[in-house]
């Protein structure tokens, strides 16, 4: 039975339940729903929930487990010759698994009979080209040991799935049984949805902090393999990144973080005053007009991808600053530099500083504004001496938040300031990041057990543990500010 | 207590400060002060009473043109501060608050030090050549809202650690700072408590002997022992403007009577 026939009828069932939760808990209130301790619907959502609930999630447990526990079965198959001639056993394993899934499709597609893939022999049928005939391909000959597992792949799948379909549907009638013999007038169904609510919300919130810790954990797993080939020391302070998949590669940090550092700075210059300056004009001068033309304009930087920036940064900023400033100058001809990336990544981090900067600027109680306009300030003495001043820890808060967004930015860099790592001095020369180091690392074929590769997830974690500090600080910075005022 | 007392003080003929002539008040379509005349004398403490939403803030707010902030507000009319018309197009607006200051309803220290505070006034407006000068500002003007003696110990602790009354007395510090020639309050004391409110109002006797003050109150008794003139407000109107003990005990207008005596508001 197909998965979502399955989680169909769960939720048949549920609904069935529902009508019958409600109308039971109706009729025995004699009709009259204000004798009910909750209102009818309560009664019906119990029911459902006790059904679909508890079934679906053993669905989920199963089709996470099951795999794991046919995978080990079939593996004892498999002769210890086998594995030593092909290297891997992930490899014969990833044979047996097409091979068993190339008969399903034969048997469905009725290039075979369903008696046929059973008793199939590697020794009276070539294999590789009947399924070959049906579109899947094989890399060599299947021989009989593969063939043994994958029939074994079959069985043991077939009859997982019978077993999961019946576990579940049991599941979910007796759900239904079970809360349909518990609904009466006087069960408080209300408290039980509203405790099934809470368990939902409380599921939500926990997957997204697992996946978090789960990120951070696949992450610390590879950089301790990659700190197992290449010495953590000559990572952290080694200033050359030559990385070269023959061996014998430099992998420093320090010119990434350099190129990472440098951009950021010159995108938080552009677009700190920027960004500062119009949350002021829109907080403070600009009219209920104005401001409501002025601010979704701004904040339609926000939604612009940053490919676009990037082709942005590529096409125009970048041969302009060569043309109009690196050159005469003396200064370089590259038109990737750091200078077109930071400028770029610069308006594209406007709208974040100045939508945060009004937010926090507009928190700022009025009465000070009168306090300082009643004494006989101007605007921009009053914005100056007692609105900014306010406003600091939480404009400190936005632009700490910008600049993590900015060290984690990719696309600007790759195609404003090139891909070279260096580390110099002058803005208009050609330098990369962190980011973009890891995407050139992963990208194209790599052999995920060399140093080369690995280097990755060691230049992510580093990222992430910038970013995560920043994040803190921004975090800790803004809170203390709102308790200023309330 | 005799919370009705009436301070029968003498008010001699004193210069006349500000004189309001015909002042129409609008909020977009609302008219909120119709046609009110008040001549407001020097060094006088001149009260506004009134029910809640009867405009007396509003036109407490035009004298020093606070509702210019507002943008939907527009006021015709003249106003006279010693002969000159405040909303004049040369008069600055920005100079006229640093003579006519303002006191607020809440309590609105800045979240800098006691001294940062009462010093702001001075500072911008460059009233003082030199450290030294701007000290004997600071420590006049917080003697002036009897508050020197319980911060002049912690004149770098911040303005907002101050307990409610002793804020209030702080902002009437900066307010005092800048020299002004009027001081308008608004509800001073209606965010403090009975204690709080006794020194402020102290304060103000004390203050009428150098400034000219305003003072929007809820509270008639407080009217009635700070101030020498009142004026009553009602839907907008000025319904009667006299000296405090004529209004009190022996108002010409019904409505005034009723509003005293507490049955409307």
């Amino acid at each position: 039975m197909p998965l979502i026939w399955i989680i169909l009828a769960v939720l048949a069932l549920g609904a069935a339940g529902y009508v019958l939760g409600r109308k039971r808990a109706v009729s025995s209130a004699g009709g009259d729903i204000r004798i009910l301790h909750s209102l009818p619907n309560y009664y019906g959502m119990n029911v459902f929930l006790t059904a679909v609930v508890p079934a679906l999630l053993v669905l989920v447990v199963w089709l996470l487990v099951q795999p794991t526990v046919i995978q080990r079965q079939v593996t004892q198959l498999i002769p210890d010759n086998d594995i030593m001639e092909s290297g891997e056993l992930s490899l014969i394993m990833s044979d047996v698994r097409r091979v068993a899934d190339g008969l399903d499709r034969a048997v469905e597609q009725g290039a075979l009979s369903r008696e046929e893939a059973r008793m199939i022999r590697t020794e009276f049928t070539n294999i590789r080209e009947t399924l070959a005939s049906i579109g899947v391909a094989l890399g060599d000959d299947v021989n009989a040991d593969v063939l043994a597992a994958a029939q074994r792949y079959r069985a043991l799948q077939s009859a997982g799935n019978t077993v999961m379909a019946a576990a579940v549907l049991i599941l979910a009638a007796l759900g239904l049984g079970y809360a349909y013999s518990r609904t009466h007038k006087d069960f408080r169904a209300r408290n039980t949805v509203e405790r099934a609510v809470l368990s939902i919300l409380i599921l939500a919130s926990t997957i997204a902090i697992l996946t978090t810790v789960g990120i951070v954990l696949s992450m610390v797993l590879e950089t301790r393999d990659f700190f197992h080939l290449y010495p953590a020391r000559e990572f952290f302070f080694g200033t050359e990144w030559i990385p070269s998949f023959e061996g014998g590669s430099h992998l420093g940090l320090l010119p990434l973080l350099w190129g990472t550092l440098y951009i950021t700075f010159i995108a938080l210059l552009v677009a700190v005053p920027v960004g500062l300056f119009s949350a002021i004009y829109l907080a403070e001068y600009a009219g209920r007009r104005m401001r409501g033309i002025a601010k979704p304009m701004i904040e339609v930087l926000a939604g612009i991808p940053t490919i676009v920036y990037g082709l942005f940064a590529l096409i125009t900023v970048g041969p302009m600053l060569r043309d109009y400033f690196a050159e005469p100058l003396g200064l370089g001809t590259s038109s990737s530099s750091v200078m077109t990336a930071g400028i770029v990544m610069g308006i594209m981090l406007i709208p974040f500083v100045s939508s945060l900067s009004d937010d926090i600027i507009n928190a700022v109680p009025q009465s000070l504004r009168d306090g300082s306009y009643g004494l006989g300030a101007t605007q921009s003495e009053t914005v100056k001496q007692v609105i900014l001043p306010a406003a600091l820890p939480g404009i400190v808060g936005a632009i700490l938040l910008a600049a993590s967004r900015a060290i984690g930015e990719t696309m600007i860099v790759v195609m404003g300031a090139g891909a070279a790592a260096t580390l110099s001095l002058n803005p208009f020369e050609a330098m990369t990041t962190v980011t973009v180091k890891i995407v050139g690392q992963l990208t194209g074929d790599t052999d995920f057990s060399s140093p080369e590769a690995l280097v990755a997830f060691a230049l992510g974690l580093t990222l992430f543990a910038i970013t995560l500090g920043l994040n803190i600080l921004a975090l800790y910075i803004v809170r203390k500010y709102r308790e200023q005022y309330e | 207590m005799n919370d009705m007392r009436l301070v029968e003080r003498a008010v001699d003929d004193k210069e006349l400060k500000i004189a309001a002539d015909g002042v129409d008040v609008f909020y977009g379509d609302t008219h909120a002060i119709k046609a009110v005349d008040v001549n407001i004398l020097d060094k006088t403490v001149t009260a506004f009473i009134g029910p809640s939403g009867c405009g007396k803030s509003t036109f407490l707010r035009c004298l020093n043109r606070m509702n210019d902030t507002i943008d939907v507000c527009r006021v015709t009319g003249n106003i006279l501060l010693d002969g000159e018309d405040i909303y004049h197009p040369k008069v600055d607006p920005v100079q006229l608050r640093a003579k006519v200051g303002m006191v607020f309803q809440k309590p609105n220290p800045f979240p800098k030090s006691i001294y940062d505070n009462v010093s702001y006034g001075p500072r911008i407006h460059g009233l003082a050549r030199n450290k030294s000068e701007l000290d004997e500002i600071v420590e006049k003007s917080l003697r002036r809202a009897a508050l020197w003696d319980e911060v002049k110990d912690r004149l770098t602790a911040p303005g907002t650690g101050l307990s409610g009354g002793q804020q209030q007395r702080l902002c009437i510090a900066r307010a005092v700072a800048t020299s002004p020639e009027v001081l308008l309050m608004d509800e001073p004391c209606s965010a403090l408590d009975p204690i709080a409110t006794a020194q402020v109002e102290e304060l103000i006797d004390e203050l009428r002997e150098r400034f000219s003050v305003v003072i929007v109150t809820h509270s008639m008794q407080q009217a009635a022992r700070v101030s020498q003139k009142t004026a009553f407000f009602h839907l907008g109107e000025l319904v009667e403007f006299g000296d405090t003990s004529q209004i009190f005990t022996n108002p010409k207008d019904p409505r005034t009577e009723s509003y005293i005596t507490g049955r409307i508001g």
